[in-house]
């Protein structure tokens, strides 16, 4: 008695969270999923069961495009951006003084706070003709003309690996600190030199930190629409990018539904290559 | 030579991160009509356009606004899980649990454009309220793991003994978990007013007629490069460390 009486309870706390969820999350993703096999008659939407918007993605070169583009960007992204940031990490972490490593924390990760048009707005000011890298350049004589650096791949890769630097010393930091050091005394005194310590003990036993991070990159980086947007020109779209012109020009929804399920399938993807050493409820 | 390179890898390290930054905040002073080399200043006249904008102090208005219901929604639902799941025993508890933290595996673009398709299905008009409630769906479930990670034994003795002395339900999480929890409900509440607050892409689908801060300098970047855009930035950037710190000073710092 008492106890379905405490469940009903129970239940009428969780239920405001879960009908939101429900009703705002679970079902548009449902209705999204229905959506992306409906066909589209002119300007009139036929719902139905049809997979011609995936077998366009097969069919269009400019879709497949699209996803090799999203692909080479993420991984180059993602890869750069660990090889950066575990370098600082391990200098916060084994060089800055105990007592400065929560404010050299803080100091490295503030600008992650910008919103991501703010920072890529400010990526292009840096990055264009007349921006401070080419004057930087110009003046100690470097380059004679000014770089094309805006609008390019290069743009987009620099701001992203820019905020996913700033992330990944967080996590790779936060792991690092946790390990005894006690590991490393053991391999010294087994007669590992530095390199052979960090190879065998250090790497293995930091690889959760650094696949979860790498992960966290992955996603956020293939999902983003701003950063491909505002920073690489219009010579080559990403998967976002494609999905956001459906919406506008032609209102294609169900294609634009289509590629956002081909979206998640490509982090599902990811996430189960990274299973075996993610600890997301560690974050 | 080994004992400086790290720090030098360091320096660097923090040139590449405040050089965006450095360069938006710099030339907001700019004394001219190109945010760019040389810098003629410092000069305050791009800030005063700015805060003389009724548009832009409008979007501002409306991003705050947007920001300050839609956290307090969320940590709002997200304790009351919180407290729902932590103190009863559930059936099918890990899945509610699975189900409520779903949307932080989905990317923005995919949430908003899922609510894109209902609200346009059903007629459903466009405005800061919607943009608001794809707000709320994307820091709930940052808002209950906050607050259900810091649920632990000791309040539980707390409510307990607060009960048997006769207090009702309402008034032990009012008056004994509520204040035992401020720490995770004040960090989760300022989280989800940074990511609110900037937040784009969700506000960008989801508003039509009155937009949020993000949205109405998305539409001016389309002008190119203006001291404008460096100033209203500097002032976004600003608002968002505030939070940030807030979120430091007010709140980790006491856990020690």
């Amino acid at each position: 008695m008492i106890a379905t009486g405490q469940r009903a309870k129970g239940w009428g706390f969780v239920a405001p969270a879960l009908i939101w969820t429900l009703a705002f999350f679970i079902v548009p993703f449902i209705v999204m999923g229905a959506m992306s096999l409906a066909t589209l008659d002119g300007r009139n939407l036929i719902w139905g069961v049809s997979f011609d918007n995936y077998a366009s993605l097969a069919e269009r070169r400019f879709l497949w495009r699209a996803i090799v583009v999203s692909l080479e960007i993420t991984v180059t992204v993602t890869v750069v951006s660990v090889l950066l940031a575990y370098p600082l990490a391990w200098i916060i972490a084994f060089n800055v003084p105990a007592r400065w490593q929560r404010l050299a924390l803080l100091l490295a990760i503030l600008p992650f706070w910008t919103s991501y048009v703010v920072r890529s707005y400010a990526w292009l000011l840096v990055l264009a003709r007349e921006g401070v890298v080419n004057q930087t350049l110009m003046t100690i004589g470097l380059i004679a003309e000014p770089l094309t650096l805006a609008n390019t791949r290069f743009a987009t890769v620099t701001g992203f690996v820019h905020f996913f630097v700033m992330l990944l010393t967080l996590t790779i930091y936060a792991n690092l600190v946790q390990l005894s050091p006690n590991y490393r005394r053991a391999a010294q005194d087994l007669g590992a030199n530095a390199f052979q310590t960090f190879r065998h003990v250090i790497l293995p036993l930091t690889l959760p930190g650094i696949v979860t991070g790498a992960f966290l990159t992955f996603v956020l980086c293939i999902g983003d629409y701003v950063t491909p947007q505002i920073l690489g020109g219009n010579t080559e779209l990403t998967v976002p990018q494609v999905i956001m012109v459906q919406l506008g020009r032609r209102a294609d929804f169900p294609l634009a539904a289509a590629l956002a399920i081909v979206l998640m399938g490509i982090v599902t993807l990811a996430y189960l290559a990274a299973a075996r050493w993610l600890r997301l409820d560690r974050l | 030579m080994m004992r400086v390179l790290p720090w030098v890898y360091l320096a660097a390290a923090f040139v590449f991160i405040y050089l965006p930054v450095g360069t938006l905040v710099l030339f907001s002073f700019q004394d001219g009509r190109l945010p760019v080399p040389p810098f003629n200043g410092p000069s305050l006249r791009w800030y005063g356009d700015v805060l003389g904008d009724a548009r832009l102090m409008a979007a501002l208005v409306n991003s705050v606004g947007v920001a300050f219901v839609s956290s307090t929604i969320a940590v709002t639902l997200g304790f009351l899980a919180a407290y729902g799941l932590a103190r009863h025993h559930l059936p099918g508890s890990a899945l509610v649990r699975g189900l409520l933290i779903a949307p932080l595996t989905v990317s923005y673009l995919i949430v908003g454009l899922g609510l894109l398709i209902v609200l346009t299905q059903t007629g459903f008009g466009l405005s800061l309220v919607t943009a608001g409630i794809g707000h709320v769906v994307i820091n709930l479930p940052l808002a209950f793991a906050i607050i259900y990670a810091a649920m632990g034994a000791q309040q539980q003795n707390a409510e307990r003994a607060a009960r048997d002395l006769g207090a009702t339900e309402a008034r032990v999480i009012l008056l004994v978990t509520v204040p035992m929890l401020a720490p995770a409900i004040g960090a989760a509440f300022f989280l989800s007013m940074t990511f609110s607050w900037d937040e784009f892409i969700i506000a960008f689908l989801l508003t039509r007629f009155d937009v949020t801060l993000p949205v109405e300098i998305w539409s001016l970047l389309r002008s190119g490069l203006s001291p404008r855009l460096n100033a209203i930035g500097s002032l976004v950037f600003l608002i968002s460390v505030a939070f940030v710190l807030l979120l430091e000073l007010l709140i980790l710092r006491k856990r020690k």
